[in-house]
């Protein structure tokens, strides 16, 4: 395995990114503390974990820059391009470090040596963006990287391969064991924010050889997954298949409909085969689609873009489902397009392997589960889409605000959040049924009059009869509120005034009443049924 | 599932394929203060008519939605999520059909096949046949399913023959609420239930319902709500005399 390390990082991005010269003292702070220093800073002695305060008084001219961790990425595509030239299935480890696997390219270019020539020589050609210059200017025997230095090492696993990137040395095959073996504990995890290394210094193993010497099965008891791993690591056995940052397939499928055409049914009958062809391309690639974008586009430009999220994986009926239940709503609704369907693209937004979606072992949950969103499915395609809903709790002060219902297989995401503390909500219990729109109603006081609300949110003659639309008024037999309600006074166009009564009638019903003010209407938000 | 059954020369069943499901899966869970009214629990396959209170229908999904049970409600236009959130459904295992329309008994119908509770609002207006009745019932049978019609008000019992228990809520009142003072915190309901077989005794139990701070709890003993009776207004109402019923959530 080879893995390719630009020393420093991000100060390299960051100051590539304020556009410094290389050379300078350069930190880079996150909260406070160093995370990253440059060269000239280090040598300064400058360190990472230091204080802003620290750093600047042990180097008076240090340039501090906050973490660029978008720019990081950003910069480092070019050496990721370079490496996917060279062989597939680069794994990024993070920006300024990635490792490809040897056994391809070994083969290719006759020997590892060929191999880091072709790599230093590709990751030399890929220039930063304004800073191609100054390659030529520095004299590091290193390939230099538009004024940053990239460390190759070669190691058979990818942590023993990251390692020897750090240091600028390639182990032979089969001692990669021995190489880490002399290496400190802390290299296990040089953040030092785990609990891991502090505990094996305390138990007096100071480095990865005398970890790797204990029997692994001790390990995994003592310390877990997460110890056992670090365990394998120690040992240079991390041998973790690379991921695999493949080259993006186009897995985007489009149907053209030559004459266009206008009817739901048609256009689901045609896209049978693109929907089909849509899923076997991903799962030919080992995927399966979670989230899709449906495009429509009329013969006259009209266009109409929806997302689509499942729960599950989405199948090829789910496909023509989702294409059905978009074009029954543009063609019908009141933006519908003036010409027929002439184009639909069907774009994968995420993908999941395959296996993460796998029934329970005992087929207990998992199976129930796949058989209860089959038949929402069912129903849902029987009364059409939005027929079939499902309640998210959301934040609000009206009982009405606390609930969304958000169509079945949707991402059930509310708009507001319910965590947020929203003073002034009704305490529990909540009624039970929510009326929406509310209805309108009728609170009168001993005089026949409906209630008066003053600015000040009281209420001067209390309710005393209640009747709802089209309803004889009922005697009023316990009331509370009234509680004022003041919300977005700030925006006109949303500003909400009223307030809030809870009345139980003589029949023992309760309701939530509202009074908008200043108009002074008297509605039913919910029954307490 | 399997619809199969073999009979013996002599008529008698030898296998019954069809029925196992719903008599050997053991029923779902009904919360801790319903147990007097429903002592087994919800017994897969049954129908359980609820009528009066739209919190008892909350209730009773409660405890077997919080166990994992999948839950459908039909023909509710909004229930609130916070108020079922109160009485323990899980609201990722809850489906709401608001307007199945004129496919109702389809709807109701195809959610039996897969999901453990299906409470349906019987539409109003249109009366459902007896043999849709006896279809439906049929069909929550073979699939171990729980068939729960609600009915606001009255007549639920005479709406669907043949169901194994009825609930039905009379509304007490409310506590914590004074003239112009303090809020609605709890109300004391008696559920009663009938219904055939195993059910065949009447029994009743009083909650709290809405108990303090959501949810169901049982009323304690000495709880009595006969001086409230004896008031001079009718604070308390069986569903059956209330006289207009209104159905707000139509």
């Amino acid at each position: 395995m080879i893995a390719v390390w630009c020393p420093d990082w991000p100060v390299t991005a960051a100051s590539l990114d304020a556009g410094l010269d290389p050379g300078a003292s350069v930190a880079v702070l996150t909260a406070n503390r160093v995370v990253a220093c440059s060269q000239a800073a280090r040598e300064a002695g400058v360190q990472r974990g230091l204080r802003r305060r620290e750093a600047q008084s042990r180097c008076p001219d240090l340039t501090v820059l906050p973490r660029a961790e978008a720019a990081e990425a950003r910069l480092f595509e070019p050496v990721i391009a370079a490496l996917e030239s060279l062989a597939p299935g680069v794994e990024i480890t993070r920006p300024g470090l990635a490792a490809i696997a040897t056994r391809g390219p070994t083969r290719y270019f006759g020997g590892e040596t060929g191999v880091l020539l072709a790599l230093s020589r590709a990751v030399a050609a890929a220039a930063l963006p304004g800073r191609a210059g100054a390659s030529s200017a520095s004299s590091s025997s290193q390939p230099v990287l538009g004024g940053a230095d990239v460390v190759i090492g070669v190691a058979d696993g990818a942590f023993a391969a990251e390692q020897a990137a750090r240091r600028g040395v390639v182990v032979d095959p089969g001692e990669s064991a021995e190489f880490l073996a002399r290496l400190p504990i802390d290299t296990l995890d040089p953040s030092g924010t785990g609990p891991l290394v502090d505990l094996l210094q305390r138990l007096g193993i100071r480095t990865l050889g005398q970890f790797a010497a204990l029997p692994p099965r001790d390990v995994l008891a003592r310390f877990g997954p997460n110890g056992a791993w670090a365990h394998r690591q120690a040992g240079g056995r991390d041998d973790r298949p690379v991921a695999g940052r493949r080259p993006p397939v186009e897995f985007t499928t489009t149907l053209d409909l030559e004459p266009p055409v206008d009817r739901v049914d048609t256009v689901a009958f045609s896209a049978r085969g693109i929907a089909e062809q849509f899923v076997l391309d991903l799962a030919g690639h080992g995927l399966a689609c979670t989230c899709l974008e449906l495009q429509a586009f009329s013969e006259n430009g009209e266009e109409t873009v929806r997302r689509w999220r499942h729960r599950g994986v989405l199948s090829t009926s789910d496909v023509l489902d989702r294409i059905r239940w978009q074009l029954e709503g543009w063609l019908s609704g009141a933006r519908r397009p003036t010409g027929g369907v002439a184009r639909v693209r069907i774009v994968p937004i995420e993908v999941v392997p395959i296996g993460a979606h796998q029934q329970a072992l005992w087929g207990g949950s998992g199976e129930q589960d796949e058989r209860a969103a089959r038949a929402l499915a069912r129903v849902q395609t029987l009364l059409g889409h939005g027929s079939v809903l499902t309640a998210v709790p959301a934040g609000g002060r009206d009982p009405g605000q606390r609930t969304e219902l958000v169509p079945w297989g949707d991402e059930p995401v509310p708009t507001r959040s319910p965590q947020q503390p929203w003073p002034g909500r009704l305490p529990a219990p909540a009624p039970s049924v929510l009326l929406d729109p509310p209805q309108p109603a009728r609170v009168l006081d001993a005089a026949g009059h409906s209630v008066v609300v003053t600015e000040r949110g009281s209420v001067p003659h209390p309710p005393v009869r209640f009747a709802l639309a089209g309803e004889a008024p009922v005697a009023v037999t316990s009331w509370a509120g009234p509680w004022p309600v003041d919300e977005r006074w700030w925006r006109p166009d949303t500003a909400r005034h009223a307030v809030r009564c809870q009345l139980v009638d003589v029949r023992g019903r309760a309701f939530l009443v509202s009074c908008t003010l200043p108009e002074g209407s008297w509605q039913v938000e919910a029954v307490y049924d | 599932m399997l619809d199969v059954a073999i009979r013996k020369a002599d008529g008698s069943t030898a296998v019954d394929l069809g029925r196992r499901a719903a008599g050997t899966t053991p029923p779902l869970p009904v919360a801790e203060a319903l147990r007097p009214v429903l002592p087994d629990g919800l017994r897969r396959g049954s129908t359980v008519t609820v009528a009066g209170s739209v919190s008892l229908l909350l209730a009773v999904l409660g405890a077997a939605s919080a166990d994992g049970a999948w839950a459908a409600l039909v023909g509710f236009p909004r229930i609130s999520a916070e108020a079922a959130g109160e009485y323990g459904i899980r609201l990722d295992r809850l489906a709401l059909v608001p307007a199945p329309g004129p496919g109702w008994t389809t709807a109701v119908g195809a959610l039996l096949d897969a999901v453990d509770l299906v409470a349906a609002r019987i539409p109003r207006g249109r009366d459902i046949t007896p043999g849709d009745i006896r279809r439906l019932a049929a069909r929550a049978r073979t699939r171990g399913a729980i068939l729960i019609p609600y009915r606001v008000g009255a007549g639920t019992a005479e709406s669907w023959p043949g169901a194994d228990v009825r609930l039905v809520a009379e509304l007490g009142p409310w506590s914590g609420i004074g003239v112009g003072t303090g809020r609605l915190r709890a109300r004391a309901v008696t559920v009663s239930a009938s219904g055939r077989g195993a059910s065949a005794r009447p029994r009743s139990v009083q909650l709290w319902l809405p108990a303090t701070g959501g949810g169901v709890d049982l009323a304690p003993a000495e709880h009595d709500l006969a001086p409230v009776l004896d008031d001079e207004r009718p604070a308390r109402f069986a569903t059956d005399r209330l006289a207009p019923v209104i159905d707000l959530a139509g």
